[in-house]
């Protein structure tokens, strides 16, 4: 085939005098470390639903050994599940305008003729397919489900928890084979492989380093219009375009955000008037029924607990006051030490109206089930009658609207 | 005489044993992301691969190649910074932007979806004052210097 400039295949048809080894080795270096992150806060995420603790936990039943590194998540300390999954969130948006630029700058490398020069250059070049495929459709499963647009195809948990493995899978073989040429590129400001960079370069309208500034200011623009949904306070007023920034949703006590209202649930008032509402306790004991009143009449305690979400944002401690329960374990049964519990909501559909959590999180004193939030009587939105607070939890394992707790071993 | 024997490059053996071992946690996480419903799952995947490749990146190159023909190259990144920070906002949050799940957020959050275009616009319009702004005072100060004796 002759080198028609006018064709992409040809290095002659890309002008942009910005590419080059060190241009894309910075950004390369950028991802390889911002990547690991997502990667490993990920991971971490998905061992805090406690996945293998019960079925009704677990979005990905045939995990197999991708499941290899699970452990007992722990109730502690109570910012934990805040900090990782508002590290997850808020790095992966900031990482955006970096991996367009690492595409951008090795966009040529797509065109490059013959397909492949051996058998290792042409599994090389699918595994960048799954590379390049991979990234993206985490990115955008990523941030499509932060914003509630739900038109992926399949459930999200799956979704990003395979597409994950089979991303990082691509990702680890790509920095392995890249990340020495990468390093010598930015330490030595070296251009030993001037395969990036354009035969008959354009005129340059800025600089390397200021694409680099270009870069680096869209992702401080969109972590100071991004971090305040993970810092809540009055920083929440900063972030300015994530979906939990700006205004809470309403003023006092329980004007604090919300994952999902009582209306999109499905939760009626008549669901839970008093007169109606009685919560159901399973165990060794057999099954007591409790109403409101009745609850208020058990031994309150309180604790401060942040709510935070597996989209990213969360918010500052809010004050719960409750039962604890384990008082509720021990009227179930167990006086000694208590087991786990499965956890129904009035919900009667939504992916979360059961929960199962561990004997650790159960026994921990802190864990409540909350009938009360910074003074006053739960609002219909967070979870009236009656709903379950525990530390380091994701939201939606505290869950609202309880109505039935069945202790045992799951 | 010998036959020519036809041999195939086979390229560096520690790449292959590297890109095989890939492939096969590749295919094992492949067969269960792509248990439901795996024509969709192929189409965004490979999909999203192709739209960005051959749809976003040629349609930004070409608006920055129309931005350079259209300007003198002194005041090309006065429009291309704002334009670029403010086409990446909308890049990442365009489904709150333009309200695509507007109905959905609104009963699920109690949160009012309509402020988000609104602020969008106001950071457009902020990052594009700015720049303009910047641009002014370059010129004036250009003029100044060029011509001190004027005042």
């Amino acid at each position: 085939m002759r080198d028609d400039p006018r064709l992409p295949t040809s290095s002659h048809f890309w002008r942009s005098p910005l590419r080059g080894t060190w241009f894309t080795a910075v950004l390369g270096l950028v991802l390889l470390g911002g990547i690991s992150v997502l990667f490993v806060t990920g991971l971490v995420s998905y061992a805090a639903y406690n996945p293998d603790l019960s079925p009704v936990n677990d979005t990905t039943p045939d995990k197999g050994v991708l499941g290899f590194y699970l452990f007992d998540w722990p109730a502690g300390p109570s910012w934990l599940y805040r900090l990782s999954q508002g590290v997850h969130v808020t790095l992966g948006v900031v990482l955006v305008p970096v991996l367009l630029a690492k595409l951008w700058s090795v966009v040529p490398k797509l065109f490059t003729l013959p397909p492949a020069r051996s058998v290792a250059h042409a599994l090389e070049r699918v595994s960048l397919l799954l590379l390049v495929g991979g990234a993206l459709f985490q990115f955008v499963t990523g941030l499509l489900n932060i914003q509630l647009e739900y038109v992926f195809p399949g459930s999200f948990y799956p979704l990003h928890f395979y597409g994950a493995w089979v991303f990082i899978a691509a990702f680890v073989v790509h920095a392995a084979l890249r990340a020495p040429t990468a390093v010598r590129a930015v330490r030595a400001r070296r251009r030993d492989e001037a395969e990036l960079e354009a035969p008959r370069p354009a005129p340059p309208t800025v600089s390397r380093r200021g694409a680099l500034w270009l870069v680096g200011g869209g992702s401080l623009l969109l972590f100071v219009t991004t971090v305040g949904q993970s810092l809540g306070g009055p920083l929440r007023r900063t972030a300015l375009l994530a979906p939990h920034g700006g205004a809470d949703p309403g003023g006092g006590p329980n004007g604090f955000q919300i994952n999902k209202t009582a209306r999109y649930a499905g939760i009626t008032a008549a669901d839970t008037h008093p007169d109606a509402w009685r919560l159901v306790l399973t165990g060794p004991a057999g099954t007591v029924r409790l109403s409101r009143a009745e609850l208020l009449r058990m031994p309150q305690h309180s604790s401060s607990l942040p709510i935070a979400c597996v989209e990213g944002w969360s918010t500052a401690d809010q004050w719960w006051r409750g039962v604890r329960l384990r008082d509720l374990a021990a009227l179930a049964g167990y006086e000694g030490g208590p087991p786990d519990v499965l956890v129904e909501s009035l919900q009667r559909h939504g992916a979360f109206r059961r929960a199962a959590l561990r004997a650790n999180q159960v026994s921990d004193p802190r864990s409540l089930l909350a009938l009360y939030v910074n003074g006053e009587e739960l609002s219909p939105d967070h979870g009236y009658p009656a709903r379950i607070i525990v530390p380091a939890a994701p939201g939606v394992h505290n869950t609202k609207w309880v109505g039935r707790l069945t202790f045992g071993d799951l | 005489m010998r036959l020519p024997t036809f041999r195939v490059p086979l390229g560096s053996p520690l790449q292959l044993l590297l890109l095989v071992c890939s492939f096969a946690l590749v295919a094992y996480a492949g067969v269960r992301l792509l248990s439901g419903d795996w024509l969709g799952v192929v189409l965004w995947f490979v999909g999203a691969a192709l739209l960005h490749d051959l749809v976003l990146l040629p349609l930004y190159s070409a608006l920055d190649r129309a931005l350079r023909a259209g300007t003198a190259a002194r005041w090309t990144l006065y429009v291309r910074v704002p334009a670029v920070l403010s086409g990446l906002t909308l890049l990442v949050w365009c489904p709150l932007i333009l309200g695509l799940s507007a109905d959905r957020y609104r009963s699920a959050t109690g949160l009012d979806p309509d402020v988000f275009l609104l602020r969008w616009l106001l950071i457009t319009a902020v990052l594009f004052g700015g720049s303009a702004l910047l641009l002014v005072l370059r010129l004036r100060r250009a003029t100044k210097h060029r011509s001190p004796s004027v005042h």
